[in-house]
């Protein structure tokens, strides 16, 4: 939701490809746009998991989280990655601890040059999320990464929505839904549907389907990032429904 | 700061996941339970304005054999029409492609909840009956549920007892079994492709009856709890009617001990067990269990499908003689239970007797002061 939607908006070339599947290939050019992709929606986490779990300053998980992207165009950063075993952001997760500690056991940290395709985030709105949010228990780094994972997952989908509906000529629609589903007191400080038709100047019914249709949308959104994002379609379904399933907490 | 904060993501989270109802009749009012792969609401159909239950797939963006799946549950249950199963009214799909359909709403527990509440065995006794009835009835009509456990069970406000979620039934295209439903072409599958003598409504791979496959969210499929053992083993090809008899078995363990037949064991020692044909004894967990019902258990649980009973029909003639004092047929008493069963049976009768035979004597006494 802030300005980092440079790459943000960019999406692997091939529609419903996975991005997965192109950090592997042998075209560097893909890999670069496929690790842009992944990078979109990851290196947030990535520097708030290093900076929180591996104790860095902000300038050090600043540094690992590009040498890991860095590392992440290289053709075999990724192979061992199996599909078949799990989760992609679970083995991704572990390739960051592994990252970070061999770079801690390196004596000398050699600045590598070469591609990095996370050089303009913003890193100061990482910093921001971190402090004003509650810290997790040591115990819990695991999920915390996943939770933040979501989190980024579902500012880069408002973010396109935003764009979308403004091309689309449906800004009343995004309107709504930032009153009604994006209000910072969540649930609790819900303003009824009546407030929002008179600030927004629409009759109360069209509330219903404007907020129909930007959830709606917005649900398409994640799930066509999601599908960027895994491997199989598989690993797919048991992230959409992780993710935006019915049953969770 | 403009960013998305804890209370909004969880409220993404819950808003995306509601199932958009906008154009159909029906408007959710709550969550009632959520299984393997469906969610089950309590909603409000607007047209009628009554309450009833609607089935909605979980999965988000679900392939065509998913949607097709869930159609042709909605199809299974719309052709068995029986006090025992409940009634759909409406079958469609959502924007996003996920498949519902809408049935009555049965005020009531799911046998789970029924069998930790008050209940005389004989009570118990005869919601099984129902249970078995509905079964035999959809075996007539040549499907099988496979799926059959207390939490697919309900018992309803006025006592009716419904079997629900045929989520993984399959039609058997045997001989004269089934003529109602496989005449139908519906239940022909690919067409052309009906090999041997059955056909799967899914595609093989498909169905969830391979319990000890862990999937990639770490949940196993399937409830090795009630499952026969050639299901469990994933033996895909052999479900037939003693399938669902196995499991009929179980339900009936379940309601006499509590517990289900399995309780406490690994999955590894589930598949032991199997493998070793081993099962817990009902008396060993109750030990005050009559013989006879726990015979009927034994028999229904039996690891081969050819020990077991061969019709549903045959299991619930046992239960209906156990109910009325009548000899068992899996169970081979001796000559005091015999003597006890009569003396049940006759109960009336042998006091009768023994009210005559006193009487007399004491007028035999009585005349000889
Ligand atoms: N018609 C109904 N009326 C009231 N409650 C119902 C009804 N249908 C289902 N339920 C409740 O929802 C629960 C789950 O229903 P069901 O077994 O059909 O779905 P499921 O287990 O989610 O599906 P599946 O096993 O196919 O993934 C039941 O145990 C019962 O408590
Ligand atoms: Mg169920």
């Amino acid at each position: 939701m802030s300005n980092d939607s440079k790459i943000r908006g960019s999406s692997f070339p091939t529609t419903q490809m996975s991005a997965i599947v192109g950090l592997r290939s042998d075209d560097l050019s893909l890999r670069f746009q496929a690790a842009e992709l992944m990078a979109a929606v990851y290196w947030k986490p990535i520097y708030k998991y290093i900076r929180l779990k591996w104790n860095k300053s902000s300038d050090d998980a600043k540094d690992l989280t590009q040498g890991f992207f860095t590392r992440a165009l290289e053709k075999d950063f990724f192979r061992s990655y199996d599909p078949s075993r799990a989760r992609f952001r679970t083995f991704l997760r572990a390739c960051v601890d592994g990252f970070v500690s061999n770079e801690e056991k390196a004596a000398h940290r050699v600045k590598r040059g070469g591609d990095c395709p996370i050089e303009s985030v913003d890193f100061n709105s990482a910093e921001m999320e971190i402090e004003f949010s509650e810290l997790p228990e040591s115990s819990s780094m695991e999920d915390y990464f996943y939770r933040e994972w979501i989190r980024s997952l579902f500012s880069m989908a408002v973010d396109i929505l935003r764009q979308e509906c403004a091309s689309a000529g449906k800004t009343t629609q995004f309107e709504v839904f930032e009153r009604y589903d994006l209000n910072e007191e969540g649930a609790t400080g819900k303003k009824t549907y009546e407030a929002i038709a008179s600030e927004v100047g629409i009759p109360v019914s069209q509330v219903t389907n404007y907020l129909a249709y930007a959830r709606r949308e917005f649900r398409r959104i994640v799930l066509e990032k999601l599908r960027e994002l895994t491997a199989s379609d598989e690993e797919f379904r048991n992230e959409a429904r992780w993710v935006l399933g019915a049953n969770l907490k | 700061m403009n960013w998305l904060n804890d209370e909004m993501v969880n409220h993404l989270r819950e808003v995306s996941a509601l199932p958009d109802l906008s154009g159909t009749p029906y408007r959710i009012l709550r969550s009632l339970a959520s299984g393997g792969m469906a969610t089950v609401y309590l909603a409000e159909d607007a047209k009628l304005s009554r309450q009833v239950a609607l089935k909605i797939m979980d999965v988000l963006a679900p392939s065509n054999e998913m949607a097709s799946r869930m159609q042709t549950e909605a199809r299974i249950i719309a052709r068995l029409e029986h006090p025992g199963i409940v009634p759909i009214h409406d079958v469609g799909s959502l924007p996003d492609g996920r498949v519902f359909y809408v049935m009555k709403y049965v005020h009531g527990d799911d046998l789970t909840k029924y069998a930790r509440k008050e209940g005389s065995l004989p009570e118990r006794l005869r919601v099984f009956l129902k249970v078995c009835e509905a079964v035999a009835f959809a075996h007539a009509h040549g499907v099988i549920h496979r799926d059959l456990k207390p939490a697919n069970i309900m018992v309803g406000a006025f006592g009716e007892v419904l079997v629900m979620d045929w989520g993984v039934a399959k039609i058997l295209l045997t001989g004269d079994e089934g003529t109602q439903l496989s005449g139908d072409p519906y239940f022909q599958g690919e067409e052309g492709k009906a090999t041997a003598d059955e056909t799967r409504l899914q595609p093989p791979g498909e169905i969830p009856a391979v319990p000890f496959v862990e999937t990639l969210s770490g949940t196993v499929l399937g409830t090795p709890s009630y499952m026969a053992p050639e299901q469990a083993l994933g033996q895909t090809s052999n479900h037939n009617q003693s399938t669902d008899v196995y499991s009929l078995g179980a339900i009936l363990y379940f309601l006499l001990t509590h517990r289900h037949p399995h309780e406490g064991a690994s999955i590894g020692q589930i598949r032991e067990r199997f493998l070793r044909k081993q099962v817990l004894r009902p008396r060993d967990v109750v030990s005050n269990i009559p013989r006879p019902l726990e015979a009927v258990c034994m028999k229904s649980l039996a690891t081969d499908p050819l020990d077991r009973y061969s019709k549903v029909e045959d299991l619930e003639a046992d239960i209906e003689a156990y109910l009325s004092d009548l000899a068992v047929s899996a169970y081979r008493e001796n000559v005091l239970e015999k003597a006890g069963r009569w003396f049940n049976r006759y109960r009336f009768i042998v006091l009768l007797l023994f009210a005559y035979m006193f009487v007399r004597f004491l007028v035999f006494f009585l005349a000889r002061r």
